[in-house]
């Protein structure tokens, strides 16, 4: 079986110390900004991504994968224990997980994370190792104009699932577009929208973009007066659930993890998306669907497997076709050319040991989150009694020695200033940031793809249309927009019925 | 429909200024890339694609504009800025970029964490400071010596 001698190939790589080692790293440090509300996974992979400068490439991925699943299980445990959800992608577990508790079933909720986040990193981690080879397969025999429509049609999906209108989202992506314009044009040498400044010959740099809105900004809009949060602690007596905990939460579990595993494969899903669709399919599904809310076990399982698989499976499209689906894949395609590796398909056959190394580390990561979760939790909730106040700085000077290191130098320090104002701004509008980040980073690879496929059409631009894969492709983005305006067109017929 | 004014009105500030937005993007992006060669669509140039953007853009500009002034629009407010804070956090990060050279990365790194701590409405001098020596002994252990980075750790003014 060729899996199974892969994943020895990832077994023997995930296994030697210092992977072991980054991946736990990656862990903790996860699940501590998972616990931390105020810092995502986000921040701190932009952060470390610099940093990673020193370690092998298998190191530097498998620490900030940790990074992003751990998030998941920090997130989770905040969320149950005090009501604060660490992470977006936890937020419907405050709605059941923190019922519990207060019922004094906090152990019992977040041991049902805690298994339900297990089981789904394990199927999900299989997904990945079945599905990378066919899809891989598949985008070799990809075009330049297969490429543009794919990318198209991950734009528009990841837009059609951001916050805010549709067309909001698709206006951010032609903005990040317009922004990978900047620097040196590949074919014709030429500085476009440089304007002299030797800094932007090579382009902008996201890490100074996602750190300046997701970092500077972010902290500007916690800062501002908002309502108190008072955190009531639970006592955390009983870890095990009982017989018929287990027999109310196992079909959720296998529910949440076969729609996070799919969802997180789609452009713009992931771990947030998975978990809100997982709560509201319990919620449709369950034959007491009025003790949603009260504490309901399947509302805490469902969505806390359905985040984890999400977040693992949404490294599919990036492994495969070199496209990310979220933001956080977006840094991920920034610390693989940090380490000259192109993301796409031919890492898995030019790199196996990088490719099943990191597959096999996120089911050894999700092992460790358990061990480090469940005693710990605890240590992770007295966490939370650090006062914003100190916790801000210390985000501040990550967030200003991580930017420094990109180049060593100052200018993306200042480019980060700038953005975090811009970034503010877009919060005031409600603009996404995240379709930004993804025009910014897929900006080059489809103009690029779309200018080649225009030189081999010799300037006919209905070949898009014509090829069966690349139309299929943007027929999938047709289609995506039509359903995201029905429901628009419906709400609104209702509103006017209303009346 | 009975009390619909002839005269349009934006009832959905937030949208239009984000259209707004959109649009003077664009226009800029476009007329600086007149001065790019476009060249044909068989054989593109680099003004091409950044024209193409630029127009997309305007179009999705002015259509959020206008759906900022449909009848059935939402009523929105801009939100206002809390400039204080904005100020603090944006001035500390270009004061430790500004000071880094010449001063070296503890003072740039104190400055930094004092600065940014009055963006705090709690802000205290004694909690500030205690902060900034926490975390300044925590950063010149982890990133100077423990991962090598290359700062100036002192004045360079000395050196």
């Amino acid at each position: 079986m060729d899996l199974i001698h892969n994943l020895a190939i990832g077994f023997s790589t995930a296994f030697q110390l210092t992977n072991l080692v980054y991946a736990f790293i990656g862990c903790l440090l996860g699940t501590l900004i998972g616990v931390l509300p105020g810092l995502g996974p986000l921040a701190t992979i932009a952060m470390l991504l610099p940093i990673t400068y020193a370690l092998t490439p298998e190191a530097a991925l498998i620490m900030l994968a940790g990074i992003y699943y751990g998030a998941q299980y920090g997130g989770s445990t905040t969320a149950i224990v005090v009501n604060l959800p660490g992470e977006s992608s936890s937020v419907v577990t405050t709605i059941d997980g923190y019922q519990m508790a207060k019922q004094g079933r906090a152990g019992v909720a977040l041991s049902t994370a805690a298994i339900g986040s297990f089981f789904a990193g394990t199927v999900a981690t299989l997904a990945v190792a079945a599905l990378a080879q066919p899809l891989a397969a598949t985008a070799l025999l990809f075009g330049p104009k297969e490429f543009f429509s794919l990318m198209i049609l991950g734009l528009v999906v990841a837009s059609v699932l951001s916050s805010g209108p549709f067309i909001e989202g698709i206006g951010m992506v032609v903005l990040g577009m317009l922004l990978s314009l900047i620097g040196t044009d590949i074919n014709s040498g030429t500085q476009r929208f440089a304007f002299g400044i030797p800094q932007l010959f090579d382009g902008i740099d996201f890490v100074p973009l996602a750190m300046g809105i997701f970092g500077f900004a972010e902290i500007v809009r916690n800062l501002e007066p908002h309502g108190d949060i008072s955190l009531v602690t639970q006592k955390i007596r009983n870890l095990f659930p009982t017989r018929e905990d287990f027999r109310r939460m196992m079909p959720a579990i296998f529910r949440g993890t076969a729609l996070g595993t799919m969802l997180g494969v789609l452009p713009g899903g992931g771990a947030v998306l998975s978990s809100f669709a997982s709560y509201t399919l319990e919620k449709k599904l369950s034959k007491h669907p009025e003790q949603f809310g009260k504490g309901a076990i399947e509302g805490v399982a469902g969505p806390e497997s359905a985040n984890n698989a999400g977040a693992q499976t949404s490294f599919i499209p990036l492994l495969t076709l070199g496209i990310p689906s979220n933001v956080v894949m977006a840094l991920m395609v920034g610390a693989m050319t940090i380490h000259n590796i192109q993301p796409g398909p031919q890492v898995m056959t030019k790199n196996p040991p990088l490719f099943w190394g990191l597959i096999v580390s996120m089911w050894i990561g999700n092992l460790m989150l358990v061990i480090l979760n469940l005693p710990l939790v605890g240590l992770w909730v007295k966490l939370l009694s650090i006062p914003y106040r100190y916790l801000f700085p210390a985000i501040m000077v990550f967030c200003s020695i991580g930017v420094f290191s990109i180049n060593n130098g100052t200018f993306e320090v200042y480019e980060a200033a700038l953005f975090c104002i811009f970034g503010y701004m877009l919060m005031k509008l409600d603009l996404p940031a995240a379709p930004l980040l993804l025009g910014l980073v897929l900006g080059p690879a489809i103009e690029e793809n779309f200018r080649r496929a225009m030189v081999l059409s010799r300037g006919d631009s209905t070949v898009f249309l014509t090829s069966p894969l690349s139309g299929g492709l943007l027929a999938a983005a047709a289609v995506a927009v039509v359903l995201i305006t029905l429901p628009a067109i419906r709400s609104k017929r209702e509103e006017a019925l209303k009346e | 429909m009975k009390n619909v004014t002839s005269r349009l009105t934006i009832r959905d500030r937030r949208a239009f200024v984000s259209g707004a937005f959109f649009l003077t993007v664009a226009v800029f992006f476009y007329a600086v890339a007149l001065g790019y060669a476009p060249g044909t669509t068989a054989r593109m140039g680099p003004g091409y694609f950044p024209r193409l953007l630029s127009i997309v853009l305007a179009a999705i500009g002015l259509f959020v504009m206008a759906g900022a002034m449909r009848p059935t629009a939402e009523m929105q407010r801009l939100r206002a800025w809390d400039l204080k804070g904005l100020l603090w956090v944006t001035g500390s990060v270009m004061l430790f970029a500004f000071l880094l050279y010449p001063l070296g990365f503890v003072i740039s790194l104190f400055v930094l964490i004092m600065v940014s701590s009055k963006a705090s409405p709690e802000f205290t001098l004694k909690g500030a400071l205690a902060n900034a020596a926490v975390l300044i002994v925590l950063c010149v252990g982890v990133f100077v010596y423990g991962l090598g980075l290359k700062f100036p750790v002192w004045p360079t003014l000395f050196n």
